[in-house]
């Protein structure tokens, strides 16, 4: 059994003229446990909401999305919360740090939302996680007072505080520049591999998403599998397209019309 | 519980976090809460004034008095009145009684000899009408076998013998053509300027060692008894005491009063009204002045609030977070207030202000404190209601991307 399965999720929305946009658009997807995906796409494809969805921020508008085997369709408001304070991590672009507060305190937050030993020992468990992601000797520092790299640690270290399933990182080194990205990434691989939680990464970079195990590419609302690791790239702007792009089974065909985005070669 | 340990400690480390804004939106609700608490304890330091300013007139409450006058010659004697007070005391144990006998009798002054105002009473009448001796002391129950009587005076008493005080152990000569040598063992506080000589000696000395003129007979009144007795039992009392004395004093004409509903209680209960009303309205405002800070600070906090809930913070636990924040605050500004409120009353004389010492100086008001702590914190909760409303509706998603 998978852990997230999403099958044929489709994302919409009705725009203020009436009109309904899909966001995504007959979407396959399955991560197993201590899986690492990555999935590539332009701005605006869909990345984002696809993120939303998997962490249970969102919700498919028609298809199903079952979280280890139960649809979360049947799971309620309050249900889906507490999974995915428990289940999910987050790790976003902008990092997200709550400002006022220091390092140690940022880590420790998801804890206040934790049931028994790990609330009362939240302070304690977060130190060991900044700890374990180089920050040991930064714990009373504020967010601002750290480096681009630093914040994202701290975030990191937020992210997996709880013992998370899955990690989702939104661009997770789209503030960064590339060296402290391959740091950061490396950190937040080793990491995931280390607790075994399966981490799902959205990015531009493509160095950042061949660190994955599988690769899909996000276009007009599709999700497509890429392979990185094998076939050359050709790019419509900074998003690779693969000549050997294969369908999931089962996946519904896009129906990209004519006012797709012509490929180019860069 | 955990739940709600953590939205207590949230809404703690927001208040910690912006102490500057917390404490501009409190000051208005301090300060209220130091009006209710303060204006409350004041006002109980009037009441206890004036109802020891009462007392000191009245007596404490209940007090009855027995008062007797002979109706004709046929009359039995006085000296049976005496007898019919002890009995009637002994019978229903009455442990708080002291004659009270209003006369004047002649002491002889350096200028010469003069009438003057003098009580003849029992030790008892100290406590059951707040004598004070503010130099001296009072009498005591050995007091009445002394060979020659005590005298308690007050300041113009003293004056009139041209003495500032009792360093000299002054003594005067009481009576006109036997007179006695009598000593002045304390001095009363003047209670009032222009006050005339005037004397308290005990009521059996008195009697042993002077009778005045034309104060027996037909008419003439008799010690007054008053008795210091549990409010529940007074009117059954009262009735009882006038039978009993009327009975066994044939020829005399026997009447019981009290003091019950000497009037401040109507003083106390206007007045507190009168402080929790401004008290109320200044609360009400401090609450007015918490909405809209809270308000602007939610709005600044959309997405902290965004990331809190994909931290697995759920809608309730946002509202109850927002509206702890607003409690927390009022009730910590609440205790601010009590603390002022206390350091104004215990370091003003607000007594003195009211005219007077107060005896019995009254506690400081823990229920006006608590009825303040609770208005305040009442306010917070209702002063967080909308601004936990707007953070609730706050979309996730939306909120991470503000």
């Amino acid at each position: 059994m998978s852990l997230l399965e999403l099958t044929e999720v489709t994302r919409s929305v009705r725009l203020p003229d009436d009109r309904l946009l899909e966001i995504l658009r007959g979407v396959t997807l399955t991560v197993g446990a201590g899986e690492h995906v990555a999935v590539v796409g332009r701005s605006g494809t869909g990345k984002s909401t696809l993120l939303n969805i998997l962490g249970l921020l969102d919700a498919p508008t028609a298809g199903e999305y079952r979280l280890e085997g139960v649809p979360i369709g049947r799971l309620s408001g309050r249900e889906r919360t507490r999974r995915r304070g428990r289940d999910f991590g987050f790790v976003f672009q902008q990092f997200n740090l709550l400002p006022g507060r220091t390092a140690l305190e940022n880590v420790a937050a998801p804890l206040m939302y934790a049931p028994g030993r790990q609330f009362w020992r939240r302070r304690a468990i977060a130190a060991q996680m900044l700890d374990r992601v180089g920050l040991g000797d930064r714990l009373d520092t504020m967010p601002e007072k750290l480096s681009g790299g630093e914040q994202q640690r701290v975030a990191i270290a937020r992210a997996l505080v709880r013992g998370p399933r899955v990690i989702l990182a939104d661009e997770p080194t789209g503030a960064l520049d590339v060296e402290t990205g391959q740091e950061v990434m490396a950190l937040l691989d080793e990491i995931a591999s280390i607790t075994g939680a399966a981490l799902v990464t959205i990015t531009h970079d493509l160095a950042v998403a061949a660190r994955a195990q599988r690769h899909y590419r996000l276009a007009e609302g599709v999700l497509v599998p890429v392979d990185l690791h094998g076939a050359a790239h050709e790019w419509v702007g900074d998003v690779p397209t693969l000549p050997g792009t294969r369908r999931l089974p089962g996946a519904a065909v896009p129906e990209i019309g004519p006012s797709a985005p012509a490929q180019v070669q860069p | 519980m955990t739940g709600v340990v953590g939205a207590i400690v949230e809404a703690w480390d927001e208040l910690r976090l912006h102490k500057l804004r917390v404490l501009l939106a409190l000051v208005g609700v301090a300060v209220a809460v130091a009006a209710i608490t303060a204006v409350t304890a004041a006002v109980q330091m009037l009441t206890q004034g004036y109802a020891e300013t009462l007392e000191r007139d009245s007596g404490r409450q209940v007090t009855l008095g027995v008062d007797a006058w002979p109706q004709s010659e046929q009359a039995a004697a006085p000296t049976e009145l005496d007898a019919a007070y002890a009995r009637a005391l002994e019978r229903y144990d009455i442990t708080w009684a002291s004659r009270d006998w209003y006369t004047q009798v002649p002491f002889r002054f350096p200028d010469g000899t003069r009438r003057v105002d003098v009580r003849a009473v029992d030790p008892d009448l100290a406590v059951m009408q707040r004598i004070s001796v503010e130099d001296g002391r009072w009498f005591a129950d050995a007091d009445a076998d002394a060979f020659a009587p005590v005298l308690v005076v007050n300041p113009a008493f003293l004056a009139a013998l041209g003495l500032d005080d009792l360093a000299g152990h002054p003594t005067v000569l009481l009576g006109d053509d036997h007179p006695v040598r009598a000593a002045i063992v304390g001095v009363t506080p003047q209670r009032w300027q222009g006050e005339t000589p005037q004397a308290m000696v005990l009521y059996e000395q008195l009697v042993r060692w002077y009778v005045p003129a034309g104060t027996t007979g037909p008419g003439q009144p008799a010690p007054t008894l008053k008795v210091w007795v549990p409010p529940e039992v007074a009117g059954d009392l009262s009735d009882r005491l006038e039978r009993d004395v009327a009975a066994v004093l044939p020829g005399w004409q026997v009447s019981v009063w009290d003091n019950r509903g000497s009037g401040y209680s109507a003083l106390d209960g206007a007045a507190r009204w009168v402080a929790l009303g401004v008290g109320g309205i200044a609360l009400l405002l401090g609450g007015l002045g918490l909405v809209n800070i809270a308000l602007v600070t939610v709005r600044h906090r959309i997405r902290e609030i965004g990331i809190r809930r994909s931290f697995g913070a759920t809608s309730g636990r946002i509202f109850f977070g927002v509206l702890m924040e607003s409690v927390v605050a009022t009730l910590v500004a609440g205790l601010v207030g009590i603390v002022l409120a206390v350091a104004v009353i215990k370091n003003v004389p607000v007594d003195v202000l009211f005219g007077g010492g107060i005896q019995d100086r009254p506690p400081f008001p823990v229920s006006a404190a608590l009825v303040g702590l609770a208005c305040a914190t009442g306010v917070g909760a209702l002063a967080g209601l909308i601004p936990a409303t707007v953070a609730v509706r706050v979309k996730v998603i939306d909120a991470i991307r503000y």
